[in-house]
């Protein structure tokens, strides 16, 4: 790449449009993951190599959304969102269901969750709307906004995933605090979320209301949904300061530790690799979104600006409830962990958003050129 | 973009979300902070503590399924039980050699591509130390083959696990149904705790319907395992509560004699016992053996079951739907004398044909010549169709639709099974809800002789039956007789035993009921009834009536056209009814038998309900009396 930058001032244009920086950390973070995951599914190569193969898919992805200009995007923006939205409908209509929830839309040659889409889609579609409002906007582009936000996390939440739709609701609102809702508002919008949450629970599953009960006190249900709580505290803190050393964790490798090549691959992680590894890995996923925050500060136009903003943020959401998860100090709300859990939609969207932040770096005199 | 960027204050609003920004990149920071606190508490700070429980992490908890409840008729002959079936499970890590080892099983025990392909497929996603099933269902003598040879063979087991099994194979098929091992649609639905060491769930019938009962409850064993992981010993258990066995209503003997009586026929006999519901005899010709499925049924047996032409897994007495013939006259009398259409002793002339005023159309009789001048009881001794025909007419669709409604045509008889039919039960308002059309006065009339849209399954027409039995009392039809040991009175979970809501038919007069009785007694025991052939020495009395449901119906207007058995393609004969109910003063059984297209109701259906009646009220003594 250094010496693609290098080339004459007219020509300052590098070949692909790519940030490495910011794809120092991911790689990183993926091979992380790769290597962890290997542990985690009792040393099977073929799982392995699956997940690199997602990796390579999502890579292109990334490399492909890189070399689209940021006004593209913008253009295409809306029609994104509604496409997402008639996906959505479909699921509930025509979709496949596995694990209780329908989620998944079969097109024949792939099977898909449009609720992932949704991840890139919303944030566009809201940072496009308010993109030529006044900041701070008034509150009547906000309830518009909140509409725009409420109507594909409901459509998500009826599937039921309620770890996806809360997620989504978080991208959205992002874009609406980044574009300069003012405080008095967010206090007031605050407190009516708060008071919303007892009107919530009733509308929960079962199992959902479950996983919340089962957080305050895990010690409940040990044969159910606590296990996985316990289990995983067991092997985080029993891994120490150093770890027990890689292939050498004895709650994933006995069996102990359920889902541990998915969302709580952090476990294995951390009894593997101790303390020490699991604040390095922190540390690189900080580095990560703070990467991707300071790309959102120099973009140079408003729709950029929110949109890197955002999809910044929802890479934090994720990394932050999976270890609060893991660790204990959130529910049991199935997000993976970013990169490194095993699957294929979420490391592709993933990878597929910071090909956005990537474009967005690139495109950063767009407006002023 | 620049023109609607104009009207902003650009530098502003770079301000505002520089501003958002840190306090954003601050949040971030405090929330890694938290998180790096959180795990610097868990693996620092309480290393020690969780190290500990790490060590003695050693506990696991497996599931232990219970036993299936067994299933028993009323005389407490076991109908579905569980019997031992023995699989060959490997450790490969106390096998040396683990490839020659298996070919000189192979000796042993038959092994084909496919267990070998699962087995090995196994190896690569188990640990060393788990014990993985090479072979299930193990035949006898390669269980005596091999445990001769054990010694040979280290980390090398059989082990028993209970299997499903019926052993009156297809007796009881379309009652009972069958279970089958859980798929992934199931796993989705039910309880995965309870299920955790479960194999088999009830798919059809009975054993789908009283899953929950029949299942029982899970238990746990607590056993400890050592560093690597294999079993050293069961620490705490908590046993698992067995299903409740379950005593059904039904009566085998009757099954095997209504069996045996269709033969090789298609068909379906349903008897109930109108004073309590208890379903007695519920059969579908041809069955099919239900032990098949029970460990999963091979594709080719698969396929011969269900491209069979006779359809053997096709449930007719639950949902084949038939047009009841002849066999609906004694209500549309009953509906008749209700409304006042008609009085007992009226008498019609019922020719060869009928017509509708002012319409040259034909409705025939079945008897070319007609029947004279006839009354009710003689309509219906007789099966007169014109008589019927006139009936109906002078009844209307609506109050024919109203009236047997009450006899539970047309909407579910709510038995404790699963895929009951409705069946229907036309009306002026179905016509026009369903087929948006009009209703047509020729519609009413063939209604009246159970032909047209009218349709119902066997359970239907016995359920009426038991109707007419008692006179007007509708009883709730059940398989469930009771819980063994009698633990509750009525069932939980998704097996609700059916409450008893008892409904009685609304008639003007209960007069009515016993000269429509004795009509149907007169087409049994009078020579000149369509069933006389059973009833001439019957040694009790029975009160019945035949019917013939058209299945390929001849050209209407044709003048000539005339219905000759021979001639028509099997297929397309008519269907054979008789329902009956015995005895008559005070019934014990109601009975309804279809036989498809097997002609005549008093030639073909009649025989076998009689059969069934006299093995039930003779009893044993008749039954030997007829083996010898």
């Amino acid at each position: 790449m250094a010496t693609l930058n290098t080339i004459t001032k007219q020509e300052r244009r590098p070949l692909l449009n790519l940030d490495p920086i910011l794809m120092g950390g991911l790689v990183v973070l993926c091979a992380a993951g790769l290597a962890v995951l290997y542990s985690a599914a009792n040393n099977d190569a073929g799982v392995v190599l699956h997940q690199f193969g997602h990796f390579i898919i999502g890579f292109m992805a990334m490399v492909l959304l890189a070399q689209i200009p940021s006004k593209q995007l913008f253009k295409w923006s809306p029609w994104l969102y509604l496409g997402g939205l008639v996906l959505l409908v479909m699921v509930l209509v025509v979709g496949y269901s596995g694990k209780g929830a329908q989620r998944w839309l079969d097109l024949g040659v792939i099977r898909f969750q449009p609720s992932e889409l949704m991840k890139i889609f919303l944030p566009m579609m809201i940072a496009w709307y308010l993109s030529d409002k006044h900041v701070p906007p008034s509150l009547r582009y906000i309830v518009v906004a909140l509409l725009m936000i409420a109507v594909p996390v409901w459509l998500i939440f009826l599937q039921p995933d309620l770890g996806t739709a809360l997620l989504v609701f978080s991208l959205g609102i992002f874009v609406i605090f980044l574009a300069g809702i003012t405080w008095r508002l967010l206090a007031v919008s605050g407190c009516l979320m708060l008071a919303s949450v007892p009107v919530f629970w009733i509308y929960l599953h079962d199992y959902q209301r479950q996983r919340i009960i089962t957080l305050l006190n895990p010690e409940s249900d040990p044969l159910g949904a606590g296990y996985h709580i316990i289990q995983s505290k067991i092997a985080l803190g029993s891994g120490g300061l150093y770890g027990k050393g890689w292939l050498n964790g004895t709650q994933s490798q006995l069996d102990f530790l359920p889902e541990r090549s998915t969302d709580f691959i952090f476990a294995v992680f951390g009894e593997e690799f101790g303390f020490l590894g699991t604040v390095l890995l922190l540390f690189v996923y900080g580095f990560v979104v703070m990467r991707g925050l300071s790309i959102a500060s120099y973009a140079e136009d408003t729709y950029s600006r929110l949109l890197a903003g955002s999809l910044s943020l929802s890479f934090f959401v994720y990394f932050v409830v999976n270890i609060g998860m893991v660790s204990g100090l959130l529910p049991i709300v199935g997000v993976p962990l970013p990169l490194i859990s095993y699957g294929g939609t979420s490391m592709v969207t993933i990878l597929a958003a910071f090909g956005i932040l990537m474009s967005i770096h690139s495109s950063q005199n767009l407006f002023t050129s | 973009m620049a023109a609607r960027d104009f009207f902003k204050d650009i530098r502003l609003e770079k301000r505002y979300f520089r501003t958002r920004i840190y306090l954003v990149a601050l949040l971030v920071l405090v929330c890694m902070l938290t998180l790096a606190l959180r795990l610097f508490y868990l693996q620092v700070s309480s290393h020690d503590y969780y190290a500990t429980l790490s060590q003695e992490n050693r506990m696991k908890i497996v599931p232990v399924p219970p036993t299936r409840g067994l299933v028993y008729d009323r005389n407490m002959n076991l109908l579905a039980a569980n019997k031992p079936s023995y699989q060959i499970r490997v450790t490969p890590v106390e096998v040396d050699n683990l490839e020659q080892v298996i070919s000189q099983l192979g000796q042993l025990i038959e092994l084909e591509e496919h267990h070998l392909k699962k087995f090995y497929g196994d190896l690569k996603r188990k640990q060393s130390f788990e014990s993985i099933p090479l072979k299930v269902n193990l035949s006898e003598d390669e269980v005596a083959r091999f445990s001769v040879n054990r010694h040979r063979y280290p980390g090398i087991e059989i082990t028993a696990q209970a299997s499903r099994y019926y052993p009156m194979a297809g007796v009881n098929a379309h009652a009972l149904g069958y279970v089958g091992r859980i798929n992934a649609d199931e796993i989705q639905k039910l309880d995965r705790k309870d299920y955790s060491g479960t194999t088999y769930i009830g798919k059809v019938g009975v054993e789908k319907f009283y899953e929950q009962a029949l299942h029982g409850t899970v238990g746990y064993q607590h056993i400890e395992i050592n560093a690597q992981g294999r079993k050293l010993r069961v620490l705490k258990s908590i046993p698992p509560e067995p299903g409740k066995d379950v005593m059904l209503t039904l009566d085998v003997r009757l099954q095997e004699v209504a069996l045996q009586a269709l033969g090789e026929r298609r068909g379906s006999v349903v008897a109930i016992e109108p004073e309590t519901g208890e379903i007695l005899v519920f059969v579908s010709t041809p069955t099919y053996d239900p032990n098949q499925f029970v460990n999963g049924i091979g594709s080719r047996q698969y396929a011969q079951l269900r491209d069979d032409p006779d359809q053997p897994l096709f449930n007719r007495a639950l949902s084949g739907l038939y047009p009841p013939g002849s066999t609906i006259k004694p209500m549309v009398a009953l509906a008749g004398l209700h409304y006042g259409v008609t009085r007992v002793d009226d008498t019609i002339w019922a020719g060869p044909y009928f017509q509708l005023p002012g319409s040259q159309h034909k409705y025939r009789d079945w008897k070319k010549e007609g029947h004279g001048r006839v009354d009710m009881s003689k309509a219906i001794t007789q099966s007169s169709d014109v008589y019927f025909y006139t009936l109906a007419h002078k009844l209307g669709i609506d109050r024919m639709a109203e009236f047997l409604a009450q006899f539970n045509f047309g909407s579910r008889t709510g038995l404790d099974t699963w895929g009951e039919a409705k069946g229907i039960l036309p009306s002026q308002e179905w016509k026009r809800k369903v087929h948006g059309q009009p209703w047509y006065p020729g519609e009413t009339v063939i209604t009246g002789i159970g032909q047209g849209y009218l349709s119902a399954t066997p359970l239907q027409l016995a359920l009426a039956t038991s109707v007419l039995a008692t006179r007007g009392q509708e009883v709730q039809p059940k398989f469930l007789r009771k819980y063994l040991p009698a633990t509750r009175p009525s069932g939980d979970g998704n097996g609700k035993s059916p409450a008893s809501v008892p409904r009685s038919v609304d008639i003007a007069d209960a007069h009515h009921w016993d000269r429509i009785v004795e009509a149907m007694e007169d087409s049994v025991h009078e020579p000149n009834g369509t069933a006389y052939t059973v009833g001439k020495d019957a040694g009790y009395r029975i009160a019945g009536k035949t019917g013939t449901a058209q299945v390929f119906s001849l050209k209407k207007d044709g003048e000539h056209q005339e219905y000759i058995e021979e001639d028509l393609d099997e297929k397309l004969r008519d269907h054979a009814l008789f329902i009956a109910f015995a005895p008559a003063d005070k019934p014990k059984i109601a009975i309804a038998v279809i036989v498809e297209n097997g002609g005549g109701g008093g030639v073909t259906a009649a025989p076998v309900a009689k059969a069934v009646l006299d093995h039930y009220l003779l009893g044993n003594e008749y039954a030997q009396q007829d083996a010898s």
